[in-house]
């Protein structure tokens, strides 16, 4: 291992799991597949601290477990030490589990509620063989006081223990093989404020008398910014930004951690917060959407080209774009609701619904868009889709951005390349970088 | 200062908490001298609040007594003897349960033959208590084998899915497709009348259930964070099921087995009185019964050889299903309390 190696490496990691799918489906070839982690790299250097933020969803307990080759990654390679751990065989993997362990989320269920404090702590020392007998005990109760519990609680079940205490038996079980790699997986998320305070300060403190490697699962901002070194921000299996806390929370960022930000609250009254609300849902890992797969919900999806769009016009004229591509519009519902009963109530009807405008500012885009919205009431979504077509196509709807160095952090979105600014598609027609094969992964 | 306050802005940071001070809380004086204690006093399993729970329930109780008395009666009801030593010497039976009287016949109970005598003039409480042997035995043996084949297997099953499940399921209802006591009776045809011929009918029929729970509860205790964590620890696949899975999986299958003992002796009994079971001979319950009715004893008013057997069984199944009940009710905490004021889980 040279020096400047980093302790944990991810190339290109990916991990797709199956649908759930039933005999025949399977037969017919029929299966869908979750992309809960879609092609990350990541490093993490010996003793640093990387945090991991994202919403609910987003493949970041995947990605953990996926490093710590719990779950076999569909694609890509895990250097641990210098060493390809994905090609491990079960026996070296045993091996690695001493080096590489897991604090989970849920302190109630990642123990047995059948096992003493002993039995649970004991199970790692007696598969790797570490202690046994007298001396096993007396790790044990030294583990027990190293996290902050009292040596006498090795004979209770999990049961009579609070949150907080059970979190510190997850911790001093992870802590028995002493590993230099520890995920922990939004280790605070299930207890109280005061609480988290002091499991933090508990990582830390075995941080800095072990020098343990932490990657930091969360999806409390304040929480990650308190521990991590860096953080790296994911939103459906991609990771879209990476910095240090400082350089993060700083302006350029991507649109996603901007949003974010946004809604970590301050304990100030007179604080009155530009809330960025994004909106929809996440959108499906099982089918995501092309290009930066942001672009269905960012606030500040790029305009065409050859087009002229105030930007709140824009991300309204971009939704209903996309609405009308996945053929998703109630019209239905929409022509009750407002009571239609010609063509141009229906036009206003449909633009009061996706709050677009009366009239666009630029004549172009408003002739394709009544055009699109007259096709769709006669009814005729392929005309629609016609009409609409590759009109209203920006970069971010093409082609995948790549984390690329800005200012510091490293944030993957093509506000920041200079390539896609004015709002060409066609990459080749913009100055010439030489970082090409962005659209090469509509895999 | 309230213009101050009123002002709005958008800035962060214009107030700083240092809200992760975990020390100063542990250094500053004690608000109490209240001490944050323990749940209890000492480590008390899941199994010690089940026996608590179960005490409590009467009917299970008298479920589990009879069924107590009933396999003392039956062990010491004649002396057993072991490559001729004899391990048991105490004989309660009033008489030899082969012992005939073809001359005198049916004698109605009365004080020296207290549930009177059979056709052969057999008295038929030595019978019950000595034939105890082969119904019970046959109830707690194929219940024992059958969890024995159907545990693993569904542990595997569920353990690791995929085709070893595929297979094993489909096995599992290929063999349910076969109502249970015709498939008993395939099996029986197939390897002819016996004790073990009985026994091996019953567990090929009765390991299905419990393969099928134990799946089933496996598919669920798997996706604990603690067998994750058995993982990323390193343990074995066999490590994790026999330490992890199988002892939070375990509690409806013992239910099941506790219940399924009366439908086996059931079973034993319908198959000895269809002729399927042991040796006319034999003392077993269902076989005193299908011989009291091939003998036509009700019709010609000997009322007695059929009732009592009849009795015996109906006693035995209907303790054993007390008793599974109130097994159910102890690995049930939520239910407990409720169901102990409706009047013992009933």
């Amino acid at each position: 291992m040279s020096s400047n190696e980093p302790l944990i490496r991810a190339e290109n990691l990916k991990k797709h799991y199956q649908n759930e799918s039933d005999f025949i489906d399977r037969l017919l070839g029929r299966q869908q597949w979750v992309k809960a982690v879609d092609g990350i790299s990541l490093e993490i250097e010996e003793g640093e601290t990387l945090g991991l933020v994202g919403e609910s969803g987003c493949g970041k307990s995947t990605v953990g477990r996926t490093l710590l080759q719990l779950h076999e990654p569909t694609d890509g390679t895990v250097y641990f030490k210098g060493e390809d751990i994905t090609e491990y065989s079960s026996n070296e993997l045993r091996e690695l589990r001493q080096e590489m362990q897991l604090i989970f989320q849920n302190p109630q269920s990642s123990l047995n509620p059948r096992l003493t404090v002993n039995d649970i702590i004991g199970e790692a020392l007696d598969i790797h063989g570490l202690e046994e007998g007298q001396s096993r005990d007396e790790r044990i109760k030294e583990l027990l006081e190293l996290v902050g519990l009292s040596a006498s609680h090795a004979n209770r079940y999990p049961h009579e223990f609070s949150g907080g205490q059970l979190q510190r038996i997850g911790i001093a079980r992870a802590l028995a093989v002493e590993p230099d790699f520890i995920v922990c997986d939004e280790p605070v998320s299930a207890l109280d404020v005061s609480v988290q305070a002091q499991i933090l300060n508990l990582l830390k403190d075995l941080q800095e008398e072990f020098g343990i490697t932490y990657l930091f699962i969360a999806h409390d901002l304040s929480v990650v910014e308190h521990i991590a070194d860096r953080i790296a921000v994911m939103y459906l299996g991609e990771i879209v930004e990476v910095g240090t806390p400082e350089e993060l929370f700083a302006p350029p960022q991507h649109p996603y951690t901007e949003a974010l930000l946004s809604a970590v609250p301050e304990p100030d009254p007179g604080w009155n917060p530009e809330r960025i609300i994004l909106e929809g849902t996440v959108p499906s890992p099982l089918d995501p959407p092309s290009g930066c797969k942001f672009h269905t919900r960012c606030p500040k999806v790029i305009p065409p080209a050859d087009l002229e769009f105030e930007q709140e016009e824009w991300r309204a004229v971009r939704s209903f774009a996309t609405r009308v591509e996945s053929g998703d519009l109630p019209l239905g519902s929409l022509r009750e609701e407002y009571d239609v009963s010609d063509a141009s109530e229906f036009d206003e009807a449909i633009r009061e619904e996706h709050d677009i405008p009366a009239r666009l500012s630029d004549p172009e885009a408003e002739e394709i868009l009544s055009e699109t919205i007259q096709a769709l009431e006669q009814g005729s979504f392929e005309r629609a889709n016609d009409a609409i077509g590759d009109a209203f196509e920006t970069p971010c709807t093409v082609h995948e951005p790549e984390l690329q160095q800005v200012e510091g952090t490293e944030i993957a979105c093509h506000l920041y390349d200079s390539r896609y600014q004015d709002g060409s598609v066609d990459e080749s027609a913009a100055s010439g970088q030489p970082t090409a094969a962005v659209s090469e992964s509509d895999d | 200062m309230t213009t101050e306050q009123t002002h709005q802005h958008a800035k962060r940071g214009r107030i700083s908490i240092d809200g992760f001070d975990a020390e100063s809380i542990e250094k500053r004086e004690p608000l109490s001298d209240w001490q944050p204690s323990l749940e209890s006093e000492e480590g008390k399993g899941r199994l010690y609040y089940a026996w608590k729970r179960f005490k409590s329930n009467r009917l299970a109780l008298f479920g589990a007594a009879v069924i107590v008395i009933m396999t003392l009666m039956t062990i010491f009801s004649r002396p057993i003897t072991v490559a001729g030593v004899p391990v048991q010497p105490i004989s309660l039976a009033p008489y030899d349960p082969a012992a005939q009287d073809v001359l005198t016949g049916y004698s109605s109970p009365s004080a020296e033959h207290l549930f009177g005598t059979d056709w052969a003039g057999r008295d038929i409480l030595s019978r019950i208590m000595y034939g105890a042997r082969w119904s019970l035995s046959i109830g707690f043996i194929a219940v024992g084998v059958a969890m024995l084949i159907g545990v693993p297997l569904g542990a595997i099953a569920g353990y690791f899915g995929g085709w070893v499940d595929e297979l094993i399921m489909r096995v599992v209802d290929l063999l349910y497709a076969f109502p249970f006591i015709v498939l008993a009776i395939a099996i029986i045809a197939v390897l002819g009348r016996g004790y073990w011929e009985m026994v091996m009918a019953l567990v090929l029929t009765g390991w299905l259930a419990y393969a099928r729970i134990i799946r089933g509860e496996i598919l669920s205790v798997k996706e604990n964070e603690y067998v994750t964590a058995a993982k990323a620890l390193g343990a074995t696949d066999r490590k994790i099921i026999s330490r992890h899975i199988l002892p939070n999986a375990m509690a409806p299958v013992i239910v099941q087995a506790t219940l399924s003992v009366g439908t086996v002796v059931l079973a034993a009994a319908a198959l000895g009185f269809i002729g399927l079971g042991l040796s006319p001979a034999s003392a077993e319950w269902g076989v005193m019964l299908n011989v009291a009715n091939a003998n036509g004893a009700i019709r010609l008013g000997y009322w007695w050889a059929a009732i009592f057997p009849g009795l015996a069984i109906f006693m035995f199944v209907l303790s054993i299903n007390l008793l599974g009940d109130g097994v159910r009710d102890a690995f049930d905490p939520q239910g407990s309390t409720s169901q102990n004021r409706e009047g013992g889980g009933l």
